[in-house]
């Protein structure tokens, strides 16, 4: 299984290098919201998958990290350094916000990012002098790396899909050091992680601290790729959109969210027959797979390996035992 | 001080809608641990009901018991049955996404299945303006306000007088003492889903008029509801009331006197803050700290 899952995900990482040569402008796009958008479901599933807090926030913090680039880039800031900022930023505000929510019950960080999603919604939208209102902001210059000019579209998915690549190998290694290990005994037994000495609150607030910086990182890239960023693209819907690409590509799996953001990125485009109901089926499959199997995708393919390796072993043991009989 | 008898009344109006909407929530807390983030669809969706009655040639008041049915057949027993009872199994986070991807499937069958555009809805009474010293104050809120008052009146003479109510209550505190003592849990969990559906009935019908019928009516309501809860005390019915109505005054005055743009804002700072002094909220008692 290992070996399959190793050779499952070199194939898709070539595939990801290879595929903008073959594609379409509107594919490269494609492709490159997914990557934007597996960077933010990475923090969340951080969050949610590991330290088993529900934030309802992560679009907000998405589009703090877009404005940010988008506010700086223009006043001179490099890209490299707003991008930096962003992460930064929203990594303080995440600290601040799960301070006084991780104080209380478990679904008290809902509540608190839910709020907090909204707030964010109204700056934006109301202090015009800063961020142009409902006017938005467009044309956030893309950057140069070494002198390499990442304006067209595929440079620009490489440098995307590069951030991706060092973030993630970024949280591989987290979730293997000591505190990613911490992350996964507060999910798997909250007291007994407690009872072994560790700080339980200090490690959620962290794991969610860090999601959302990932979160901000995201948006980073998000400014310069569609060049145009308004109040309306960070609502809770994107919150929702990004809390359901993680349950679905399996929550606490480490590539759930990558399948999870590239269903959410191409599953509109497949159901394009479908019109306008895309997401009633959606939202009735998200419904189904809770009932029948919450681990998402990822659980589900695990489970059926499982059942298929026991059966395998359940019939090899019968063979030998009707080989040993008389 | 016209103007503010003015607001009060009309806070105090939209503050019981929303006292409605977040008893309805916290009664599915209590006795199933269902934080149900498609409530406020489900205040939503009943006017849609009536509406479609409506269509179909009924009158307002048939139409209305005919959305109060449904509702109850749809958001209470179904609700429960398809969505809640295969996954109370899985613990609280499965069934907070299920209720989201919920909320979604709502808003978007009424889009797509009735109409993208805001229907007008009938009101009440018809709307007529009285003045109280210099103040002028509309029927309508009288109305919503008095519909308001006696619907949370009867419920609190039926969950404390009354012998089903009581174990209800039981049941909500403390399900295996309740079910020792010979109640039958699984049937007052049901109960619970079946009052809920018509509180939201109710609110619906009260609140449509205000705010024409769209499919995204939910999205504000819901929140206020969340937050009435959380103010009041989320494990209280009257915490809940308390809550719901200082929500709805304070909306109005905080808009009028101080920022209408940022008006959203001034319940979710509320709600920051009771969360950072009083947890368990105004009324609240402190759970146990459940892990």
């Amino acid at each position: 299984m290992t070996r399959l899952a190793g050779v499952v995900v070199t194939g898709a990482a070539l595939a990801a290098v290879v595929a903008p040569f073959f594609l379409k402008p509107f594919g490269i796009f494609l492709i490159s919201t997914w990557v934007v958008l597996t960077i933010a479901a990475i923090g969340l599933n951080l969050t949610l998958g590991y330290a088993g807090q529900i934030s309802l926030a992560q679009g907000a913090f998405v589009g703090i990290g877009a404005y940010t680039v988008a506010l700086l880039t223009p006043m001179g800031v490099p890209f490299f350094a707003a991008f930096i900022v962003a992460g930064l930023l929203c990594f303080a505000i995440g600290w601040v916000l799960g301070y006084p929510a991780l104080r209380v019950q478990h679904h008290y960080l809902a509540f608190v990012t839910l709020a907090f999603s909204t707030l964010v919604f109204l700056v934006l939208r109301n202090e015009e002098w800063l961020t142009g209102g409902i006017y938005g902001i467009a044309g956030t210059p893309r950057p140069s790396l070494f002198g390499w000019s990442l304006g067209g579209a595929r440079d620009f998915y490489f440098l995307c899909l590069g951030v991706l690549a060092l973030l993630s190998l970024a949280t591989w290694w987290m979730l293997r050091s000591p505190w990613g290990r911490a992350f996964v005994a507060l999910r798997e037994n909250p007291i007994r992680a407690l009872s072994l000495g560790l700080d339980t609150r200090r490690y959620t607030l962290m794991a969610f601290a860090i999601g959302s910086s990932l979160g901000g990182l995201s948006g980073a890239l998000y400014a310069p790729l569609v060049q145009f960023i308004e109040p309306n693209s960070f609502t809770l819907n994107l919150s929702f959109n990004l809390l359901l690409m993680v349950i679905v590509g399996g929550s606490g799996y480490f590539f759930g969210p990558f399948l999870g953001a590239l269903i959410a990125v191409l599953l509109p485009e497949w159901l394009r027959v479908t019109e306008g109901y895309y997401l009633i089926v959606y939202a009735a499959a998200v419904m189904a797979m809770m009932a029948f199997c919450p681990t998402g995708l990822l659980g589900l393919i695990e489970r059926t390996a499982k059942m298929l390796r026991g059966r395998r072993k359940a019939a090899v043991t019968q063979a030998l035992t009707e080989g040993a009989g008389p | 001080m016209a103007s503010f008898i003015q607001l009060l009344v009309s806070g105090l109006a939209t503050g019981a809608i929303y006292a409605l909407i977040a008893v309805g929530f916290t009664l599915l807390w209590q006795t199933s641990q269902t934080i149900n983030f498609a409530q406020g669809e489900f205040v939503m969706l009943p006017a849609f009901f009536v509406l479609a009655a409506m269509n179909a040639g009924a009158s307002f008041w048939l139409a209305a018991l005919i959305g109060i049915a449904l509702s109850i057949v749809i958001l209470g027993v179904l609700f429960k049955v398809i969505i809640i009872d295969p996954m109370l199994k899985y613990g609280v986070l499965p069934l907070v996404i299920s209720t989201i991807a919920l909320s979604l499937f709502l808003k978007e069958s009424v889009k797509d299945f009735y109409s993208s555009q805001a229907q007008p809805f009938p009101a009440l009474v018809p709307a007529i303006d009285i003045h109280v010293f210099d103040a002028v104050v509309s029927t309508q809120s009288l109305a919503v306000l008095a519909v308001a008052i006696v619907t949370v009146v009867a419920l609190n003479l039926f969950l404390n007088k009354t012998r089903v109510g009581r174990q209800m209550q039981a049941t909500a505190q403390n399900a295996t003492l309740a079910r020792i003592l010979g109640v039958s849990v699984g049937r007052m969990a049901l109960y619970t889903f079946l009052l809920n559906a018509v509180l939201v009935a109710i609110a619906s019908i009260l609140v449509t008029p205000i705010y024409l019928a769209k499919f995204t009516n939910g999205e504000t309501l819901g929140m206020a509801a969340f937050i009435a809860a959380i103010i009041g005390g989320f494990n209280q019915v009257r915490g809940a009331i308390l809550g719901g109505v200082i929500l709805g005054v304070l909306d109005n005055l905080s808009a009028a006197y101080i920022s209408s743009q940022y008006r959203g804002a001034f319940p979710l700072i509320i709600l920051i803050i009771v969360i950072l002094l009083r947890p368990q909220g105004l009324l609240g008692r402190i759970e146990e700290r459940s892990v």
